[in-house]
């Protein structure tokens, strides 16, 4: 079409092209409708009932859910528009929690804005007093119930971003609320502490966890040394807090910072980046050239790691082994400093500044401590650091910059980029470029690296030999992906998972922010901080020829293993074990076990076990069969998987399942 | 895949096999065994008559295809759909005489065999007696309940065996499906029912042709019928009792709509609260399909069509259309914004088109009657029938069916008998007002008495047909008081997605009880009044806009009655007990002792024949004598 489309607000002609909602085409037309449950990631809800308009001709709609149509008639802002919105906002603060004061979320909570915003001076109804008790369950998420306003955001992050959906929708009317399954704490269930519903909440309901107050006692006992490592992601994001622009590289007064707060060294998760490329690097070409475990899988993200053990049991091989580079940081600098300031390892305080709610949980494994104490000790989020240096009154934009302490604190810009989706994959192709065709790679070569997509899949030739990577953020990405490669629709050498939109610098501990755009320039800050670095590749990081030499020995080697490579546990069966439901004693005994895991539950096995155990006692079959409820892991998005002894029958349905019974049973008494 | 059939159906000559041996038959017994009936044990009655008729040498055939050809004094024993008329069951209806017996007991079963059945009299105690004509009534064709109506949808339903497939073809059923598929093409099957002007029944009144036709448009290999059997309006029974009743016209229905717009798969969402009908449905699908009329290649069209019964899981709203998708998805059931409109993109994001069972089964009907006959019936803007539950202060409760712009003046007092008191049944001036349309209906004042029951004339007033509910109150009711119970079914069975809807309704609630417990002020009826518009214009879904309806329309026209309650902290019906005072008005009062009996708590005493007084330190102030009191002494 050549004549562009426009519609009327509020009287004023207004052109639209792509937008995809009503609402989208007022907020470019200048004006910002507040809303609760409208993220452009997410699917469109419709329920906060802020972005209503008024149109001619169909009344009162949400814009949100409505499509832009040529010579609409728009109001945004009548009388009644208004009260409405104004009602909506005294109902949600007469159920909602008001200590705001002591709220973590205060002055970032949106409701508090937006209830300013529309002059809600008073609140005309009577408050609803309860005290639904708080989920502090893991170690990375706070949920407050009694601040939850239903928006959904979370349940819809969850399932669309992540397609884990460990929160959801429970009961009617008032009494609705937002709770993990089978209404269990969020500890308890198949959680990945990703916090990416943390990081769409508008209110204070879930919040990553503060662990500010043990890290001040611990700075200030007089016995320990502290010494921090700060994310790449930290340094491009920190600064929003403080009123500066998005993607504002503050490096140099986060250390300044830090040193000022009583950190006695400040080292770079960059560093440790770096060294995780030369261990996963020679990993990778290794398993390429035995042709075994692959696609390898990167294993930075502790959330993915978590999620690989939770529904990917089958990939845990192809997972790399190298740990993150927080831990590998921490492993070093426990492995280094004591011996070095001749203290005990547990007086060494390692406290990592990460953008993420899933690295303390990371941190708590207990395969990353000696003797019980662990290699990070206290991990913070970027939103904790801020608010530390707001209690100390320290003026962050004003202070002195300071770099970091050597040697942990050098690095190179493949170890920076590692903060956006895809940098991983970028630096390991520098450095597998170099062993492969002895050629560097140019920036331009690393566009589809850089893409934007959730599923990203590139090819390179790299000394004649063709490697094909993945690149995914967003854990329903990976899923998806991960189920091709099973299906074997997708064929890759190298897959790149981060949990969260766009990687690290989209982590939920990173300041609250709105607009899509932060991530963008947090993302290119990044990009630029490599450019103007004189190293790119990690393997040119001569601190790291230094550290092998004197410690590690050889990538890979049998030291390296020790200190940086890590193992993984099958945790697919959350119900840690199954459940006997009958358990005769008999030598002709078959044994029937019915998964009730989340997919087959939802394809009916609770109905299909209730009638397999009324078929076996109808049919005298009680003393024969052993009846098992369990989670399973095999494939089962199907339909129902039952094991009858070591048969599987997948896509179950009650007459495949009985009749394979009848002849094991069958077998089984002419073999007793 | 299965065998293509090759042969298709012959409805003739099913009808001729079933209708010979029906008429081989002397008698028929019909044993009402809708839910009301058989609550009041008409099953048990069954038997009995089973029993009976044997011990006279009598054979009683359910199923009339067992006939044997000898048979010559054999009795058609059938249990059907709801009859209608509840108020006086069990219902037995005997023909070919047209008898219709109320109240029905055990003990009466032998009577009628002996006395009716077989020497053809009358057993007279058992007949109807019309309360203000002071006549006895024979059956259906002199019982002023029945004559006042015209009933359309609901006319098998207390006659035919739901369970009997060929009884449903020998009354004509499955011809119109025919045609359908046969004679006309999709655009035709659209164009009959917009022509009959049929608007749904489901409380939108949408125009099922164009409906139908925006579905038949959308451009997509697969295409969804459901047919919406969640009824959840507290006191309504119009969907059950079709589904109980006669539920093959509710799948012809479904059959000629999927041929409308080129669905080849249905679904039967019937709320799980309804068994009967859910195995009465079941039962119909699996008899249509043992006959081809569902499967595949349907009277040899080549079209397939197969129809599902999926139970709601019992939330009010899964009526709600699109909250029915997300229900039958296996998701949470919450209304999506609308548009797109199911009919663009519905069930797993494919052309549906949901109606009503009553909308559904109009269809069949108006195929046979011809659209314009159709259109005929009822005003020109509403055509046809609706069926009407009626309950509440009114002498006949049950099942209606009458033309659309009847006035409520005709239901309530020539079909439903006229309103009912304490004291039996009352004057015009007992009546105090008709809640139409379930809960999220509007509450009407005698004022509109004589208004035309339709879509547009009852939206005029800010009230809507809705499902059909009508519950009719007197002037015993405190209209605040109903108010407030529709406020909490609403509240409760919110979905809780949107903001103005949860907390909405549950400030109303809250709101409505400060009033009933005498802590409002004139603030809270302005806040009210504004919570309640609020609701209405901004809630997602029709559950939340239609929400505040009782409270808006009790405030518009009984609003004296609320400002009773706020400002003189007064109930007229005395029935909010935080209001009321009891005192016993001395010049009143004879001292008959009637109050004193009735307080429960010994609060009242007085020398007979003398002004009696309260002790309010015992008075619980639960209103019994007030109640009790013939002479209005106690206020």
């Amino acid at each position: 079409m050549n004549t562009k489309s426009f519609l009327f607000i509020n009287g004023r002609k207004t052109f639209f092209e792509n937008e995809r909602n009503l609402l989208e085409v007022i907020r470019k037309a200048h004006i910002d409708l507040p809303t609760f449950c409208y993220h452009s990631e997410l699917s469109v809800y419709g329920a906060c009932r802020l972005c209503i308009v008024d149109i001619e001709g169909r009344g009162i709609v949400s814009s949100c859910s409505t499509k832009p149509e040529q010579g609409l008639k728009v109001q945004t802002a009548t009388e009644e528009l208004r009260q409405i919105r104004k009602i909506s906002l005294e109902l949600l603060l007469a159920n909602h929690d008001q200590n705001c004061t002591s709220c973590i979320k205060s002055s970032a909570c949106r409701l508090q804005s937006i209830a300013r915003r529309l002059g809600v001076s008073e609140v005309r109804f009577k408050t609803v007093e309860s005290h639904k008790p708080k989920d502090e369950s893991t170690f990375g998420i706070a949920r407050d119930p009694n601040k939850c306003i239903l928006c959904g955001d979370c349940v819809r992050a969850c399932n669309e971003i992540q397609g884990i959906g460990a929160i959801d929708f429970a009961f009617r009317g008032h009494e609705m609320s937002v709770v993990p399954s089978f209404g269990k704490e969020l500890g308890d269930v198949s959680c990945v502490e990703c916090g990416q519903c943390a990081r769409v909440c508008p209110t204070g309901a879930l919040t990553p966890k503060s662990d500010i107050d043990r890290l001040w006692q611990l700075m200030n006992d007089g016995k320990k040394y502290v010494v921090a490592q700060v994310a790449p992601a930290v340094r491009v994001a920190l600064g929003e807090s403080f009123g500066m622009a998005p993607g504002t590289d503050v490096s140099g007064q986060l250390v300044a910072a830090l040193k000022y707060l009583g950190m006695k060294k400040v080292y770079d998760t960059s560093f440790s980046a770096d060294l995780t490329i030369i261990e996963e690097t020679n990993e990778f070409l290794q398993r390429k050239t035995k042709g075994e475990n692959l696609p390898l899988i990167t294993s930075c993200c502790p959330a993915w790691v978590k999620f690989a053990e939770f529904y990917f049991p089958e990939f845990l091989p192809n997972v790399s082994t190298c740990r993150s580079p927080q831990q590998m940081l921490g492993s070093l600098v426990k492995k280094v400093l004591p011996k070095e300031l001749g203290m005990h390892r547990e007086d060494v305080i390692m406290v990592s500044i990460m953008p993420c709610t899933a690295k303390r949980s990371e941190a708590n494994r207990s395969e990353f401590a000696l003797h019980g104490t662990p290699d990070v000790d206290l991990v913070i989020t970027t939103q904790e650091l801020a608010m530390m240096i707001q209690q100390t009154g320290l003026q962050f934009t004003s202070l002195d910059p300071e770099a970091f302490d050597m040697p942990f604190g050098f690095k190179t810009g493949g170890g920076v980029i590692f903060g956006n989706s895809g940098g991983v994959s970028e630096a390991v192709l520098r450095y597998a470029a170099e062993k492969l065709s002895g050629k560097q790679l140019e920036a331009e070569d690393m566009q589809e690296v850089r893409g934007e997509n959730g599923i990203r899949q590139i090819s390179v030739n790299l000394g004649g030999q063709e490697l094909k990577l993945a690149v995914v953020y967003g854990l329903r990405n990976a899923r998806h992906l991960l189920n091709e490669v099973k299906k074997g629709k997708v064929q890759v050498d190298f897959i790149e998972v981060m949990s969260c939109p766009g990687g690290c610098v989209g982590g939920s501990g990173q300041p609250v922010s709105f607009e899509t755009t932060t991530r963008r320039e947090r993302k290119r800050s990044l990009y630029r901080a490599d450019k103007t670095m004189q190293l790119h590749a990690s393997q040119d990081n001569p601190y790291l020829a230094q550290l092998y030499q004197n410690v590690l020995g050889e990538p890979n080697g049998h030291e390296a293993h020790h200190l940086l490579h890590t193992t993984y546990r099958d945790r697919s069966d959350i119900f840690e074990g199954e459940v006997v439901l009958s358990n005769p004693d008999s030598r002709e005994m078959v044994e029937l076990k019915v998964c009730l895991g989340p997919n087959c539950l939802a394809h009916g096995s609770d109905e299909m076990l209730g009638k397999l155990v009324d078929y076996v006692a109808e049919e005298g079959l009680t003393g024969n069969v052993v009846i098992v409820a369990h989670h399973s892991t095999e494939p089962c998005e199907d339909g129902v998987t039952v094991h009858v002894d070591d048969d599987l029958v997948a896509n179950a349905t009650f007459d495949t399942v009985r009749d394979t019974l009848l002849q094991r049973i069958q077998y089984a008494r002419e073999n007793a | 895949m299965s065998e293509v059939q090759t042969t298709t159906v012959n409805l003739e000559e099913i009808a001729a096999i079933y209708k010979k041996n029906a008429e081989c038959l002397t008698a028929r017994v019909i044993v009402c065994a809708g839910t009301g009936c058989i609550a009041n044990g008409s099953k048990k009655i069954f038997e009995q008559f089973q029993q009976v008729l044997e011990e006279h040498g009598l054979q009683s055939y359910v199923d009339v295809s067992f006939v044997k050809e000898d048979d010559h004094a054999g009795i058609h024993l059938s249990g059907s759909g709801c009859q209608g008329f509840c108020q006086m069951g069990p219902l037995v209806t005997i023909l070919p005489e047209g008898i219709m017996y109320t109240k029905v007991r055990m003990e009466d079963v032998l009577e009628i065999v002996e006395e009716t059945i077989i020497k053809k009299n009358l057993v007279q105690r058992l007949l109807y007696k019309d309360p203000v004509r002071k006549t006895v009534c024979k059956g259906i064709g002199d019982i002023p309940f029945y004559t006042q109506q015209q009933r359309f949808v609901l006319k098998e339903c207390g006659y035919i065996n739901p369970e009997d497939i060929n009884e449903y073809i020998a009354i004509g059923g499955y011809t119109a499906a025919r045609k359908a598929y046969c004679e006309h093409n999709a655009d035709q099957v659209c164009s009959i029912i917009e022509k009959s002007g049929l608007r749904g029944r489901g409380g939108g009144g949408f125009p099922t042709g164009r409906k139908w036709k925006v579905a038949a448009m959308q451009q997509s290999p697969k295409k969804y019928i459901i047919c919406n059997g969640d009824e959840g309006d507290p006191g309504a029974f119009m969907d059950r009792s079709v589904m109980e009743g006669n539920p093959h016209s509710v799948l012809e229905g479904m059959l000629i709509a999927a041929r409308a717009i080129g669905a080849d798969e249905g679904y039967v969402y019937v709320r799980m609260e309804y068994p009967l009908a859910v195995e009465r449905v079941r039962k119909a699908v699996a008899a249509a399909e043992a006959l081809g009329l569902l499967g595949e290649n349907i009277f040899g069209s080549k079209l397939n069509f197969r129809i599902t019964v999926m139970e709601g899981a019992g939330a009010f709203v899964c009526g709600e259309e699109t909250a029915l998708i997300a229900s039958i998805e296996g998701k949470r059931g919450m209304p999506m914004p609308k548009p797109p409109f199911p009919a663009e993109s519905g069930l797993f994001g494919k052309p549906t088109v949901i109606n009503n069972v009553e909308t559904l089964a109009s269809v069949p009907l108006i195929f046979n009657l011809g659209a314009e006959n159709y259109a005929a019936i009822g005003t020109p803007k509403s055509p046809g029938t609706k069926t009407f539950a009626l309950t509440g202060h009114v002498s006949n409760t049950g099942l209606i069916e009458v033309p659309f712009g009847t006035p409520l003046r005709k239901i309530i007092f020539d079909i439903g008998g006229g309103v009912t008191t304490k004291k039996g049944i009352g004057k015009i001036e007992d009546f105090k007002a008709v809640q139409i349309g379930g809960p999220s209906g509007a509450c009407i004042s005698p004022k509109y008495l004589d208004l035309p029951m339709d879509f547009d004339s009852l939206r005029s007033i800010n009230a809507m047909v809705g499902s059909g509910g009508l519950v009719v109150m007197n002037q015993e009711t405190c209209m605040v008081q109903i108010a407030r119970y529709f406020m909490e079914f609403t509240q409760s069975e919110s979905c809780g997605k949107c903001v103005l809807c949860r907390e909405g309704t549950y400030q109303m609630l809250t709101l409505l009880d400060d009033i009933i417990e005498g802590r409002a002020d004139e603030k809270t009826l302005v806040l009210l009044q504004s919570v309640a518009r609020a609701v209405s214009k901004g809630s997602l879904c029709a559950l939340g806009k239609t929400a505040p309806n009782p409270v808006l329309s009790i405030l518009r026209d009984f609003r004296e009655e609320f400002e009773a309650h706020v400002t003189e902290k007064k109930c007229k019906a005395k029935k909010c007990k935080a209001l009321l005072n009891p005192t016993i008005i001395q010049e009143k009062c004879k001292g008959c002792g009637l109050c004193v009996k009735t307080c429960p708590t010994g609060a009242i005493s007085g020398e007979k024949k003398k002004p009696h007084v309260i002790n309010e330190a015992l008075c619980i102030k639960c209103g019994a004598c007030y109640t009790a009191c013939n002479l209005k002494a106690v206020a």
